[in-house]
């Protein structure tokens, strides 16, 4: 019974941490899938999780804070468009920019106008996304398994969770299904069949700059307001890209990508269970390779031991109009 | 407009555009000061004291430059060959790891020894910790830049573990080692002036300066001079070119990468082995990444990035006074710096080049006419 | 009712920095018509085609277009005025369906399944009315050329577009595509359509144009019906002068096998089978032409002899050395110290660093040789003394070897690399497409310096996908088709007609009987 009971933890907390990696993990899909390489998502999540949680502490509105965190999101965003599609310049130069800019600017925000070394001010709940429990949770409790799988799992996550999963079929929705998502995937592979059919490259990369801004700004203030209850330094701590491995992995699909990013999170859960914990055989792992884990398996991803990654061909090339 | 006037000449190209890019940056700042509430002009004074104004504040912006030389350089060693190395973190600790091996090893036995061994054991450690990254990057194409902020992670884990455990000074309590034995240290500047005759102030300056500025000029000749350093300048900006003239692109690639991990990790010589005399969890604090604006800033040319790394010594040194004197202003102003450096200077190069273009045009029609 | 013209253009003109490319344009193309373009590389086609459709902005003149003056500010203008262009690069996007790509700018409305839904019955009614079958589900990576360009077709047509305009549709065809294509551009005239037809092959012009504009250095030269002009008459239009050969072909005799390609297989970058045991001997005194549709296998076996792919089966002997077995393969280092020479097919790509400077580039290859370093050191001042030396010898311009190569012209670009190749006397020299992207006045001197090589005895191959330019230099032909050899042809014995039959695929026994008919 407690290892059902550690299974339904588990995956509660693997739910719980995948969140903001799936948000960021779509946002740089819908930016490489229309040709922009975007290393930038850490920036933009760790922004956006300071931005959030200063309108929060403000205006002891979470809504406020979403609002904030997503502007300041897309703010980066725009910027590295510019960046990439007026200026043509290196896109990954840019992105790893845009993630030195941030790390100092929101602790430097942070100290300025809230003199906590660093941190924004505590948020009690009333000014975070806190946990929402699903109608019928409470009645379906006792029905066995099924019920516990709803009222334990299902129900009783903040609401960002639920928007993160949602965001996946509506992401694909878009991509595949709408004339906006045709013509974003062929300004990824070619930028001038779009040119030439009458719609314009750089409309369509903004476009999905602004997405992508959108959705790492609500990754970023769910690590601010809904998973944590303030900004501390650094708390995005390599979860962008993180994301963009689990993207990569998911060989830029919606799907696949979920589904890496479902596996992270399940590392990150797992490795929080297993500190402290004695292993059969293997003993104690010292906290600081549990730490790892995540790291070492996004290097094993990459290492492409897991099947060949092919990216949208235009990724990461400026679009010029003559030749 | 004649076909001429359209292209500027060498001195403008190299000098004054990237002058300008790194101008407008330091204008955002000095206007983020301003919107923070505080005086941009007496922040610069304070910035300008601090680095300057006496002899410890001039060694302590040598003392940061040195850092800034071995990991800018080590950007650059990447970059010429093709690559973005934003490992150089790591990198470093990994360095500052062996060089405490080697002190280790031989410091209570032959001390001098030791030091040199520490040396080639901090390049050592920083080019194996690249291995892995480059092996995958050149073999299978593995995203570098997300491999190398893994192993960056990777790195701190490992040595917060050791620096807990195996490593950890006996009955100590923080994440440190014991201190290095007596006699394993570089030489302080301040000792090396007394030697020459004269006399400086205390600070941590050290003779990793001197070895920096050595790294820099072998730098240089290895990308003009030698014939690995131009199969591999091939090999970074046209891999097709590079096969076509026998140039092996995967042996290319570990090497630069591997002699970039080195440079990072002999940034340890001058933080352990000049100053601190032990090795400390996360000592690197970002200077890997203050490489990477370094480097763009100084045009990936050796004496640009000492130059710019000269800069870097500047703004950490005359920072630290301004976070001091004026409370709003944190030395995190620094890395807001840092980042506007390399998306105007890195990332949009040619975002002066209409303007430029135009007054230069006009600058040769008033001369010509 | 009297009927304007489809197209008038009235002095128009299109500048990009110091280059005039188009001067004062006037062209009328009447309705219904098929019009010809020609002119040669660089003469001004693609830039006027790109205002007809417009990609580009005319800084003075003016469009009209069935009567009616335009600005074109967009592509999308010019498809709202009925105008579409298949280009020469397929404006495709290869991951998606024919269908996909065809309702890509066009889709009507906001859902795709509605879009895709409605544009099917349209196409299907499109292509009965115009012949075509499409599978209109599959992956345009997975048609031919030749479908890709209908694929082009029926995009124009499903958009309503009255006046087609196909840049150099022919460039990458065999004959027997280009047949079909002619079928085509016939049956859109019956129906009323206005095409104007832009090559620089002038009996393409003859075979299916009513009227014929030419044009040199971006200027209108002539404007002639085409029943009323001659293909001699149209290239002087178009060249200007009559060019002479320098160098006379000496009429002699080959000498000694050189290099023997024996039942050599090869992959392609992809991992697809691109060589299929392919053999054949290149002769010393000789230049044997490598004939074939783009992507038929040339690229790999240029590889495969100088290096820079290893064969899965099969050998490659260079006078008596194996130089490449799926044991070993010579890198190209050893094999230029062995007398080869490889001039790339694609020189920006692959046979020069353009970022890097003339002198930088003038020892690409040649880096490890001992006169330019020694010990691992570069020898600064003898890699100055190649750089310039090859600038004389070649006479590239401007002089300055400062320079980064991407700053020359392409012609000034061929001839930093013919110097560098040239320079140590190789006995066997392996290029690819000598003349792409190169002026005219260099084009001769390219092809008289290769003719030169054949008759000091040396050993020459030359892969290009210009057929006039293989049968004006080769002394044999071998045809490529699907990575096979389909024929070997002797240049006396060569007419393009069956070469372009065993371009399509079919075999050389059968051809000739083909040809005896």
């Amino acid at each position: 019974m407690e290892f059902l009971t550690d299974i339904v933890l588990l995956t509660d907390s693997t739910l719980r941490i995948a969140a903001p990696l799936i948000l960021a993990a779509l946002a740089g899909l819908c930016a490489e899938r229309a040709g922009i390489v975007d290393i930038g998502l850490e920036g933009k999540m760790l922004g956006a999780a300071f931005a959030a949680a200063s309108a929060a502490a403000i205006t002891a509105s979470a809504w406020a804070g979403l609002a904030a965190g997503i502007l300041f999101s897309v703010a980066l965003a725009l910027l590295h468009g510019y960046v990439s599609i007026n200026q043509r310049g290196n896109q990954i130069v840019s992105g790893m920019a845009i993630n030195i800019m941030v790390a100092g600017l929101a602790p430097l925000l942070a100290i300025a106008w809230f003199s906590r070394g660093g941190q924004t001010p505590f948020l009690d709940s009333s000014m975070r996304f806190t946990e929402i429990t699903l109608p019928f949770a409470d009645v379906l409790q006792d029905v066995p398994f099924l019920g516990a799988i709803y009222s334990d799992l299902i129900s009783g996550h903040n609401l960002l969770t639920y928007v993160a999963f949602a965001a996946v079929p509506v992401v694909a929705w878009v991509l595949y299904k709408t004339r906006f998502g045709l013509r974003l995937r062929a300004v990824g592979e070619n930028p001038e069949a779009v040119d030439t059919a009458g719609i314009s490259v750089t409309l369509l990369r903004y476009q999905a700059m602004i997405i992508a801004g959108i959705l790492c700004g609500i990754s970023g203030s769910a690590l601010s307001t809904a998973l944590g209850a303030g900004f501390i330094r650094d708390m995005s701590a390599g979860k962008g890209f993180l994301a963009l491995a689990a993207m990569i992995f998911g060989k830029w699909k919606p799907v696949p990508t979920l589904l890496a990013c479902l596996l992270f999170a399940f590392v990150d859960a797992l490795q929080g269970r297993l500190q402290g914990v004695s292993l059969p055989l293997i003993g104690e792992i010292p906290v600081q390779f549990t730490i790892m884990l995540p790291y070492v398996l996004t290097v094993i991803i990459l290492a492409g031991f897991v099947g060949k990654m092919e990216a949208p061909k235009a990724s990461g090339i400026p679009y010029e109009k003559d030749r | 407009m004649s076909a001429s006037a359209k292209k500027l000449p060498g001195a403008v190209e190299a000098i004054a555009m990237p002058f300008l890019n790194t101008l407008i940056a330091f204008l955002l700042s000095g206007l983020l000061i301003w919107a923070l509430g505080e005086d941009p002009f007496y922040a610069l004074s304070l910035l300008f004291d601090g680095a300057f104004g006496y002899q410890e504040g001039i060694g302590y912006t040598f003392y940061y430059a040195t850092n800034f030389i071995f990991t800018g350089l080590a950007v650059s060693v990447a970059y010429h060959a093709g690559h973005f190395n934003i490992g150089g973190e790591g990198q470093a600790m990994l360095g500052g790891l062996g060089l405490t091996l080697a002190v280790f090893w031989l410091g209570d036995t032959a001390p001098v020894l030791s030091v040199i061994i520490a040396i080639l054991g901090a390049a050592l450690f920083g080019g194996a910790w690249a291995f892995i990254p480059a092996w995958l990057q050149a073999t299978r194409g593995s995203h570098i830049v997300i491999t190398t902020i893994m192993f960056n992670f990777i790195a701190s884990a490992l040595l917060a573990y050791l620096l807990v455990g195996p490593l950890q000074r006996p009955g100590g309590q923080m994440p440190e080692s014991s201190d290095f034995p007596e006699g394993a240290g570089l030489m302080k500047f301040d000792e090396l002036m007394s030697v020459l005759g004269f006399s400086f102030e205390q600070s941590p300056l050290n003779v990793s300066f001197l070895i920096a500025l050595l790294m820099a000029l072998a730098v240089w000749f290895l990308l003009t001079r030698t014939r690995f350093g131009y199969e591999m300048r091939v090999a970074g900006k046209n891999q097709n070119a590079a096969a076509f003239a026998g140039v092996s692109v995967p042996r290319v690639t570990i090497i630069a990468l591997m002699m970039s991990g080195a440079l990072a990790g002999m940034m340890g010589l001058n933080e352990l082995l000049g100053e601190q005399l032990r090795l400390i969890g996360n000592f690197t604090l970002g200077y890997g990444f203050v490489g990477i604006a370094v480097a763009f800033m100084g045009r990936n040319h050796p004496l640009g990035i000492v130059l710019a790394a000269i800069l870097f010594g500047v703004l950490y040194q005359g920072g630290a006074e301004i976070a001091f004197e004026i409370t709003t202003i944190s030395s995190d102003m620094i890395v807001v710096v840092q980042g506007l450096v390399i998306i105007f200077a890195g990332a949009m190069p040619h975002l002066m080049r209409k303007p430029v273009t135009a007054a230069y045009a006009r600058l040769i029609g008033k001369g010509a006419a | 009712m009297t009927t304007a013209p489809a197209i008038e253009t009235k002095d128009l003109c299109k500048r990009f920095g110091a280059v005039q490319a188009n001067d004062n344009i006037s062209l009328f193309v009447e309705q219904g018509t098929v019009h010809g373009i020609v002119g040669e590389n660089g003469a001004g086609k693609s830039t006027l085609l790109k205002m007809l459709f417009g990609f580009y902005q005319p800084n003075s003149g003016d469009l009209i277009v069935n009567g009616q003056k335009l600005d074109l500010d967009s592509p999308s203008d010019a498809m709202a005025a009925g105008i579409a262009m298949v280009h020469q690069h397929f404006m495709l996007v290869e991951p998606f369906t024919v269908l996909e790509n065809i309702i890509l700018g066009a889709e009507g409305q906001g859902m795709l399944d509605h879009a895709k839904t409605d544009a099917r019955a349209k196409l299907l009614g499109l292509e009965q009315q115009f012949g075509f079958d499409l599978p209109l589900d599959t992956p345009v990576s997975q048609l031919s050329v030749g479908e890709r360009q209908r694929v082009e077709i029926l995009k124009a047509l499903f958009r309503g577009a009255d006046i087609l305009i196909l840049d150099e549709p022919t460039a990458v065809l065999t004959p027997q595509e280009c047949d079909q294509l002619f079928e085509l551009v016939r049956l859109l005239k019956s129906r009323g359509k206005t095409i104007l037809f832009v090559t620089h092959k002038l009996h393409e012009i003859m075979a299916i144009t009513d009227a014929v504009t030419v044009i040199r250095a971006g200027k209108v030269i002539t404007r002639v019906a085409t029943s009323d002009t001659s293909p001699e008459n149209l290239a002087e239009a178009m060249v200007g002068a009559k060019i002479s050969r320098a160098v006379e072909r000496a009429g002699q005799e080959h000498g000694a096998p050189r290099l023997r390609v024996d039942g050599v297989s090869a992959q392609s970058d992809l991992g697809h089978t691109a060589l299929k045991n392919i053999s054949f001997e290149l002769f010393d005194g000789e230049v044997l032409g490598v004939a074939g549709v783009a992507g038929n296998g040339q690229t790999e076996l240029l590889d495969v002899l100088t290096g820079l792919r290893p064969v899965s089966d099969g050998t490659v002997t260079l006078g008596q050395e194996l130089v490449n077995s799926n044991e070993a393969m010579t890198d190209p280092i050893e094999l230029r110290r062995a007398g080869l020479a490889h001039i790339a097919e694609d020189r920006l790509k692959t046979g020069v660093v353009a970022d890097m400077s003339a002198t930088e580039n003038s020892i690409l290859g040649y880096q490890r040789e001992p006169d330019f370093s020694e010990n691992g050191l570069l020898k600064l001042s003898a890699i100055n003394d190649a750089a310039h030396s090859y600038f004389e010898s070649q006479d590239v311009r401007p002089r300055d070897p400062s320079l980064a190569v991407a700053s020359f012209s392409g012609g000034n670009q061929q001839k930093l690399v013919i110097a560098r190749e040239l320079a140590r006397d190789p006995q066997t020299l392996i290029i690819g497409q000598p003349t792409r992207g190169v002026d005219i006045g260099a084009v001769t001197k390219i092809h008289d310096q290769i003719t030169e090589l054949r008759n000091t005895g040396k050993a020459v191959l030359v892969v290009s996908a210009d057929l006039d330019e293989l049968m004006a230099i080769s002394d044999r032909i071998i045809v490529m088709c699907e990575g096979e050899i389909t024929g070997t042809v002797d240049i006396q014995d060569a007419d393009e007609r069956t070469i372009g039959l065993m371009m399509a695929g079919a075999h050389a026994e059968a051809t000739t009987e083909g040809a005896g008919l």
